[in-house]
């Protein structure tokens, strides 16, 4: 066991008690935490500092709202709904598509609006925001894949995960659904986590659960060739969260449309751990190499050459 | 100072005022710091008994003082018809008056004492000397002679005087013993001693005691005597003549006059009666106190009426599930599903014991499960659906209760402790998890909950931890600074060693 631990210090693991302690509460303050935790707040200021998120169709805030509905949704070919406090990806709908009157979810299940307002009342309720809190439920565009990136998933959409310190984006992850995590993106359902290369975006390794994996299990597409489209730009976005937040220590998710490029899903205040698994490389050797740059104050694009130069990225 | 640096500031304070309270009341105040330690209590009755003369009686007893050895924890006097009082001038006597009586009379005075082992010496005041004593010319040839013989067969006072008794007590004893004995009154041979010392010039006093031994029934009271040799007074038991008080003797009455004093009563006498028990320490120890008055005892719960103490004895027991659930998620990193919900499931287990309160509350969730994923499909507000589980919990408990109780399952009945609206909450949090993270995530939380309750349980009912945090509620403190540290810990979680050890396979 102790040997365990001095090889996990060794490469530098970080911990769920390290991440909540010595960085959480060090680097993220509380009070900005609503900026990240509600998604109308961040979607407000993403606009201002340019950075693009899926466009807003509507926004239901109590349950007499829902007698409006069907005016809401029916121009609406794709849309996702989404808890405006969620986390987790946890009681997001999407609609992908329509049959009639009714609507299509990607997996190709048929809904009725009475079922999407039933849905709707229990994200109302509070069923997903943290703390249980009455909660708003948001309406906006469905992004649509990119089809090249579409090949690494099943049914959901994979999404890109960059951690972020102080403004220097310094792991990142591509988290691809399968057949096994119902289409969520969450690596501990069995989505499949690839580690992204910070320099140039391309694959680093795959893995499901406790296994390096070659190809998606469900799609059967190699690993090894993915190259992320737009890596640069990803990585500027991404070191541009943190001027908008003011967070420390945060998670950005990407997706990027097929017609509108990368644009930022959600941000996360208290990012997940399972970035190191995917890439075999331990949070703390990257946080402490951004801690000992000391306080610089650089612009977005200063900060990612810097971190690519930390890095020994090859250009 | 740095945030981490006031933690440990804190904590270690905390801690160490913990221990410190802890440590006071152990030592100083005799809190016993294992359950069921027990001390000797010795009940004595003291019963007075005369013939009253019809007129107004006065009855006088000597009272015992506290002592090296022994405490009176408690006192009680049974006096119907007569009036009672105490006197504390120089030494403490009870007062009992009546302006008429007539016949036997019988007056009660018992009291409680326990061992006691504080080695305070008594301070010495040298005595005034001895006013001699007025002997008849016989007596005092008689009584010349004797202290003669005792002189040259001793070195100093101490000696001397217990030559003196060696001779009172010698089974062929010299002529002028027997002489004065016969001339005596009284032939008490303490008293006889004490004249002889004081005719030498030695003072001396009377010692009148019992001797504390379970169920001795209508013991007279013993006598000692105390002989000043210079510097100390030295007890001496005049039947043997040997120094020092015998085992288990109790003092009653040091030096003063008579123990008992009746006027307007005659054939009065006093028998004593002991009786032993076995009490708590606790009890001895809180007895003890309660003519003292010490700040940490008098803002205590046992200052509260007895029924709220059992409340707050299951309350004190709260922390340490507190710290078990911290140290499940910090060290161990279980999931639970709510983060306190496993002290409160683990309160009700203490009702309900173990197996029945696992058996009791895995039915429970498990209906009320099946009953949330039902009512889920009537697209309900989350308030009203949670509302619809409580009432659902309260039906199935009642249910469980009513059925239990045809079947003669007494253990089921004790369902109603627990907390029902925690019970309907878990539901509905699970019945979510069961939605979006399918059965097998509900599995894990759930008997993650269960394993964190369970153990929690197992340490909350441990003897010497209940004890311990009901007895020394200071212990709080300690279980503050511990839980401080905690929060402080940035190591790895035991489950992270198998999380991440394929990273490092790798």
């Amino acid at each position: 066991m102790f040997d365990t631990i001095a090889k996990m210090r060794k490469m530098g693991v970080l911990g769920m008690n390290a991440r909540n302690v010595a960085y959480i509460a060090r680097y993220n303050p509380r009070h900005l935490f609503p900026l990240v935790d509600d998604k109308l707040k961040t979607k407000e200021a993403a606009r201002k500092y340019g950075i693009r998120v899926p466009e807003l169709y509507g926004v239901i805030r109590y349950t007499g709202d829902l007698k409006n509905l069907g005016a809401l949704l029916s121009p609406l070919d794709g849309f996702a709904i989404k808890p405006l406090r969620g986390s987790g990806g946890k009681g997001i709908i999407i609609i992908s598509g329509r049959e009639g009157e009714n609507f299509l979810k990607p997996s190709g299940k048929v809904v009725t609006l009475p079922e999407i307002r039933r849905d709707i009342s229990n994200i109302l309720s509070g069923v997903y925001s943290l703390g249980g809190r009455p909660d708003t439920a948001v309406v906006e565009s469905l992004v649509r894949g990119l089809p090249y990136l579409l090949n690494y998933s099943f049914e959901g959409l994979p999404d890109i995960r960059v951690i972020v310190f102080k403004g220097y984006p310094i792991l990142a992850m591509m988290r691809c659904p399968t057949r096994r995590s119902d289409g969520k993106a969450n690596l501990h359902q069995g989505a499949v986590g690839v580690g992204i290369d910070i320099c140039d975006g391309h694959a680093i390794r795959a893995v499901r659960k406790d296994y390096l994996v070659d190809k998606h299990p469900d799609t059967g597409v190699d690993f090894s060739d993915l190259q992320i489209p737009d890596w640069d730009e990803i990585l500027l976005l991404s070191a541009k969260c943190y001027d908008m937040t003011g967070l420390g220590y945060i998670g950005c998710d990407f997706v990027v449309d097929e017609n509108r490029g990368p644009m930022i899903l959600e941000l996360n205040a208290r990012p997940g751990l399972a970035v190191q698994i995917a890439n075999g490389i331990g949070l703390k050797t990257r946080l402490e190499l951004v801690e000992g740059l000391g306080n610089l104050e650089l612009h977005p694009e200063e900060r990612v050459a810097l971190i690519k130069e930390k890095l020994r990225c090859r250009d | 100072m740095s945030p981490k640096g006031q933690v440990y500031l804190f904590a270690i304070l905390f801690a160490v005022a913990g221990l410190c309270l802890t440590a006071y009341k152990a030592h100083f105040l005799h809190f016993p710091l294992l359950p069921d330690e027990k001390r000797q209590v010795w009940s004595v009755e003291a019963k007075l008994t005369f013939n009253a003369r019809g007129g107004p009686v006065k009855v006088d007893l000597a009272l015992p003082e506290d002592q090296q050895q022994y405490r009176v924890l408690d006192e009680v006097f049974a006096s119907a018809g007569y009036g009672f009082s105490i006197q504390e001038e120089t030494l403490r006597r009870a007062l009992w008056t009546r302006q008429e009586a007539r016949g036997p009379q019988t007056l009660y005075y018992k009291l409680e004492v326990t061992q006691h082992l504080d080695e305070q010496a008594n301070p010495v005041e040298p005595p005034e000397a001895p006013t001699p004593p007025v002997w008849t010319p016989v007596e005092r040839v008689a009584a010349l002679s004797l202290i003669e013989s005792a002189r040259r067969l001793s070195a100093d006072d101490l000696s001397f005087a217990q030559q003196l008794l060696q001779m009172l007590t010698d089974q062929h004893m010299a002529q002028d013993a027997q002489l004065l004995f016969a001339a005596s009154e009284d032939p008490s041979r303490a008293q006889l001693a004490i004249q002889l010392l004081a005719e030498a010039g030695i003072p001396a006093r009377m010692i009148r005691g019992i001797y504390l031994e379970n169920r001795l029934y209508n013991q007279r009271p013993e006598e000692l005597i105390e002989v000043y040799g210079g510097e100390r007074w030295v007890i001496f038991n005049p039947i043997t003549a040997t120094e020092g008080i015998p085992k288990n003797f109790y003092m009653w009455q040091r030096g003063g006059r008579s123990m008992l004093d009746v006027i307007g009563g005659y054939n009065s006498q006093v028998r004593f009666s002991v009786l032993s028990n076995d009490i708590s320490a606790k009890a001895v120890a809180l007895q003890e106190l309660q003519s003292e008055s010490v700040a940490l005892i008098d803002f205590n719960i046992y200052s509260l009426p007895i029924d709220k103490q059992t409340i707050f004895k299951m309350l004190l027991l709260v922390p340490i599930g507190a710290l078990v659930v911290v140290i499940f998620r910090v060290l161990v990193g279980l999931k639970t599903s709510g983060t306190f919900m496993p002290v409160l499931i683990a309160l009700a287990f203490i009702q309900t014991q173990l197996l029945p309160g696992i058996a009791i509350l895995v039915t429970l969730v498990g209906v009320g499960l099946w009953i949330r994923s039902y009512l889920s499909k009537l697209d309900l507000l989350m308030v009203a659906r949670l509302a619809a589980v409580v009432i659902t919990v309260v039906i199935l408990m009642a249910g469980f209760s009513i059925l239990s109780y045809k079947l003669g399952l007494d253990q089921v009945m004790t369902i109603t402790f627990f907390p029902m609206i925690i019970i309907a909450w878990t539901i509905e949090r699970m019945s979510i998890v069961w939605e979006e993270d399918g059965p097998k995530e509900v599995l894990r939380q759930g008997t993650g909950s269960l394993v964190v309750a369970v153990i929690a349980y197992l340490v909350m009912t441990n003897r010497y931890v209940e004890h311990l945090t009901y007895n020394f509620p200071e212990i709080l403190l300690i279980e503050l600074g511990i839980i401080m540290v905690l929060g402080q810990y940035t190591g790895y979680r035991l489950t992270e060693l198998k999380r991440f050890r394929f990273l490092i396979d790798k």
